[in-house]
């Protein structure tokens, strides 16, 4: 089958990849660029732990060939950490248990980025309605919630600190 | 046996009331490598020179093999190899089961002559990549000779029915019934018998991870290595290995973590046979990971499928006597774990009740479905369910409150032995039914209910109370039979502590890696409360099969029981040891020193003290310095049994103790129904949980909300639907609909704590709670917003259509008075 070069930006680093045109972005990511932070859960667009942020927006990245995103900008969860400091959000979910299997949840990440930086003040029932997009099966998504509202309540004040106190 | 002459109890424990670590909610130590997307899952596993393999599926629901053609499959770009069924039945035996007769409801790990549910495995292709595996898939041509289908369990034991196996004669693959306490003078005596017939469709646990392995045979040595996230029992590895046909000291099954089971990867051998198949022809590690598909249709989990006819034996005060029960299960086309299920349901049969007597018949019918495996619960949800809308129905025919009828049949003196023999440790079901009156504000929402409806809106309150059972042993898989061959099985768990030269503990488990609960915290916190360390400085780390101690696995809510139970033994071994040690330097007699703070000193003088650093440092390295019979290091592990499990009576009027560390629970649904669009709304829910000393609380309340979420689903959208022909109608997460976000409500949580007697701090299970209580509870409150219209829903799941149709058939019914 032809290969098409295909060129992304992923977590600012700039690579250039071989592909056949019916390779899947998220292939592409854990294959290619030895990225396994998106997994594969349903592989037909439903539950979202693919997703993965292109030019700022979540795009299900394994119903998304890599070919349509040439030269775009993509954004997955291994870039949300800085070094050993976890970003806001990651550090409430683990504060708030809004984890549990963790398979959702560079998805789950990924669309709660989007949902903060979108709108900073985001409410309770936007942040539900926000990430009604993805599936998780473990939490029943209450502690996710209280994660994402902690988090951007943190990112929106820009406090650094953790707000939940550990027990 | 008789109720008096019952094996004795495990002595009583005291616990300490000073914890530092046991019931804090501190932050899990599995959690920073998922935040990071380094999970380590099956999935993100490479291995140098790596095949995949993918595995072709059945159209049809029963058909005859005719004939396979893999020629053009086998020749296509990057095909390493094709197996068909029959080849496979060459290389491997049956799969791994425990059903009643597997001789003649033979499972193997792809099918042989013919297909016998839709998305049964036929051949598996070994590829360069699963791109290239799946292009060949669609180059196999396979010639199927259709067969009627049987879908209807009760159908599929009539006379004449299509049969699923045709070696068993029969699609009844076991029946049997039981009478615990004197059944026919319940129902002689009952003022009212409340009888009903209820009707539960399959769903599943259908975690977002599917099930895989990376298989790598080495011809060299014989020996198989398989990762896998499996939730295997360790213990009973040995039979991978049979159907493997290598030596059992060949294999090495190595954990890694699950994304998510709830069930479903509870001794998943089909996708590490597969894999350790394809690398042992090819000669190259192989992975197999199923599709969402696959797992849908394949993966031998789908959850319970019941019709039951139910009699309640009741007084007109509301005193309940006994139940008979007569249920017909859909096993689908194969039975790997026997009627387990019914067993599971055994050991709480009656809920928190104090009836007397329990008629159990059982019917395990084949048809042509994927079969069942696991699902949170393990049937004893169904049976949750079930018993609750016999108790609902109660209260509506005597006219009697149905909170009040609950309350006056608890149970309330422990330990209580239930009529099937099965213990009830401890518990306070009036505390937890008072906390949940308050938490849910029930008076509030019943004054809201009357207003609601004079407004033409149906609301209801849904509640109930009921059991959930923790630490199973595997009496359940076997007490069904009069000739188990067997004594009573202890299901151990095992941890190895080991303590380095700096002081710094490493706790290594055996059993599975990680599957969302978490054991590495709840080992961490039992760890640090012993040794006055921070649980984030424990290192856990997971050991395979072949290196390994005796170990089950989770399953039935034991892991923190077991582990609990593990962590201590061990601990006292090392305690020992350093005591010893700490004596010689210190150069002081034991007896005059004391554990305070992370190290011995001698009682009253804190200043001549040993640190546990200061000691393991001599130990590891100074060995001589310690009397001869001292080996170096410090280092111990602890098999722990099962502590209180007992044998059945020869004529299983008991069935013994085999589940005995009893939770309970009390979950209070607000649900409003559209009455034109038959769709169910939450607009309150409580859930009071009492499983025993919380380990961590927030933990605890994660599993509570995603079980009662994953109720949810079960209660009113999940179903694994097939047609009249077989056909999975629902093979996607389009059509089998998890709920979201948007689906589950906020809920209201609080837990009491009845300490077990018998475990370490009076821990219970209670990984399944929330799914164990939710759809019970959403059911009741379905039937009490509508009973005024004269419905009640006796099927599960209640989607709009069902509720719909309940809707009109009682319109009709009113318009006929």
């Amino acid at each position: 089958m032809q290969r098409h070069e295909v060129t992304l930006t992923v977590n600012g680093r700039t690579s250039t990849v071989s592909v056949e045109p019916r390779k899947l972005l998220v292939d592409v990511l854990r294959e290619d660029l030895g990225l396994s932070g998106a997994h594969i859960g349903c592989e037909h667009g439903v539950c979202g732990t693919c997703t993965v942020l292109r030019d700022g927006r979540s795009i299900r990245s394994c119903t998304t060939f890599a070919v349509q995103v040439d030269g775009a900008e993509i954004r997955t969860v291994e870039g949300l950490a800085d070094g050993a400091e976890l970003h806001p959000l990651q550090d409430e979910f683990w504060d708030k248990q809004g984890l549990q299997c963790g398979f959702c949840t560079p998805g789950m990440l990924m669309r709660a980025c989007e949902i903060v930086e979108q709108k900073p003040d985001v409410s309770r029932e936007e942040v539900r309605e926000g990430i009604a997009s993805n599936l998780c099966r473990c939490t029943g998504y209450q502690f996710i919630t209280d994660a994402v509202c902690a988090a951007a309540a943190r990112m929106h004040s820009g406090s650094s600190e953790t707000s939940g106190a550990q027990a | 046996m008789t109720t008096t002459d019952r094996p004795a109890a495990p002595p009583v424990r005291t616990h300490k009331e000073d914890r530092t670590w046991v019931g804090r909610s501190i932050r899990r130590v599995e959690d920073p490598k998922f935040l990071r997307g380094r999970g380590g899952y099956i999935g993100d596993m490479t291995v140098p020179g790596m095949l995949y393999a993918a595995v072709l599926r059945s159209p049809h629901a029963h058909a005859v093999i005719a004939g396979i053609d893999v020629v053009e499959a086998l020749a296509a770009p990057g095909v390493h190899a094709v197996i068909t069924g029959e080849q496979a039945a060459e290389l491997c035996d049956p799969l791994p089961d425990f059903g009643p007769n597997p001789a003649a409801h033979t499972w193997r790990c792809l099918a042989v002559d013919k297909v016998r549910y839709v998305g049964e495995g036929v051949a598996v292709v070994v590829a360069d990549s699963r791109y290239l595996a799946e292009d060949a898939l669609a180059l196999i041509e396979v010639e199927y000779e259709p067969l009627p289908a049987v879908v209807d369990p009760e159908r599929a034991l009539e006379d004449g029915a299509p049969l699923v196996h045709d070696d068993l004669g029969s699609n009844c693959a076991y029946e049997r019934t039981f009478d615990f306490g004197d059944v026919e003078r319940d129902f002689a005596e009952a003022d009212v018998i409340v009888t009903d017939r209820l009707r539960w469709h399959r769903s599943g646990g259908q975690p977002l991870e599917t099930v895989g392995a990376v298989a790598d045979f080495d011809h060299a040595t014989g020996a198989l290595t398989v990762h896998t996230n499996s939730l295997s029992f360790t213990s009973y590895l040995f039979m991978v290995a049979g159907t493997m046909k290598i030596p059992a000291n060949k294999l090495d099954i190595r954990p890694v973590p699950a994304g998510g089971s709830f069930g479903s990867k509870l001794f998943a051998t089909k996708p590490a046979v597969i894999a350790g198949m394809c690398s042992r022809q090819v000669g190259r590690p192989v992975q197999y990971l199923e599709d969402r598909v696959d797992n849908m249709s394949n993966c031998d989990h789908h959850g319970s499928d019941r019709v039951y006819d139910v009699r309640l034996a009741v007084m007109r005060d509301g005193t309940i006597r006994g139940v008979d029960i007569d249920t017909v299960e859909d096993y689908g086309a194969y039975i790997q774990f026997g009627v387990g299920h019914h067993g599971n349901a055994l050991a709480q049969v009656v809920g928190p009740y104090a009836m007397t007597s329990v008629r159990y018949r059982v019917r395990a019918a084949l048809t042509n479905k994927n079969q069942q495996g696991a699902y949170r619960g393990f049937g004893s949800e169904v049976n949750n369910w079930m018993l609750e809308q016999m108790v609902d129905k109660a209260a509506r025919e005597l006219d009697l409150d149905p909170v009040e009828l609950r309350r006056r049949n608890f149970i309330r003196e422990f330990p209580h032995f239930i009529p099937t023999g099965n213990v009830y440790d401890s518990g306070d079901y009036d505390a937890v039914l008072d906390k949940a009156l308050e938490l849910s504000e029930y008076k509030r929402w019943r004054i809201e209910q009357a207003k609601a409806r004079e407004e033409g809106r149906c609301i209801g309150i849904g509640l109930i109370t009921a059991q959930e059972r923790s630490v199973f042993s595997a009496t359940e898989f076997w007490f069904w039979f009069d000739e188990p061959g067997a004594p009573v099985t202890s299901m151990p768990e095992s941890v190895t502590l080991k303590v380095d030269a700096t002081g710094g503990i490493t706790a290594t488990l055996y059993s599975c890696a990680f599957w969302g609960n978490s054991p590495e915290t709840m080992v961490a916190q039992l760890v640090a409360e012993e040794f006055d360390c921070d649980p984030h400085d424990v290192s856990i780390v997971y050991q395979g099969s072949k290196n390994g101690l005796p170990a089950t696995g989770p399953g039935g809510s034991r892991t923190t029981v077991m582990l609990a139970g593990a962590v201590e033994g061990a601990t006292a071994k090392i305690k020992a040891k350093a005591l010893r040690a700490a004596a010689h330097l210190l150069e002081a007699n034991p007896d005059d020193l004391e554990w305070v703070d992370g190290g011995y000193q001698v009682k009253g003088v804190p200043e001549q003290r040993k640190s546990l650093a200061d000691i393991a440092v001599m130990l590891h390295l100074f060995k001589h310095s310690f009397p001869e019979d001292m080996e170096s290091g410090l280092e111990d592990s602890k098999v722990f049994d099962h502590p209180y499990t007992t044998m059945p009576s020869a004529d299983r009027t008991d069935l013994g103790v085999f589940y005995p560390f009893m939770g309970h629970a009390c979950h209070v649904p607000v649900v409003e129904v559209d009455l034109e669009t038959g769709s169910v709304s939450f607009l309150a829910y409580a859930a009071v949980h009492d499983c025993g000393t919380l380990v961590n609380p927030r933990s605890l309340a994660g599993h509570i909300v995603g079980g009662t979420a994953q109720g949810i689903g079960t209660a009113l959208y999940e179903e694994f639907v097939y047609d009249d022909d077989g056909q999975l109608l629902t093979s996607s997460f389009l059509d089998y609909l998890i709920p979201s976000a948007m689906e589950v409500p906020e809920l209201r949580i609080a837990h009491h704590e009845t300490p077990s007697p018998y475990t370490l701090h009076g821990i219970k299970g209670g990984g399944e709670g929330g799914r164990m209580m939710a759809p019970a509870a959403i059911n009741v409150a379905v039937n009490d917003a509508l009973a005024h219209l004269g419905v009640r829903v006796t099927e599960l799941p209640i989607t709009p259509d069902r509720l719909r149709a309940a809707i009109r058939a009682a319109e009709s019914a009113r318009g006929r008075e």
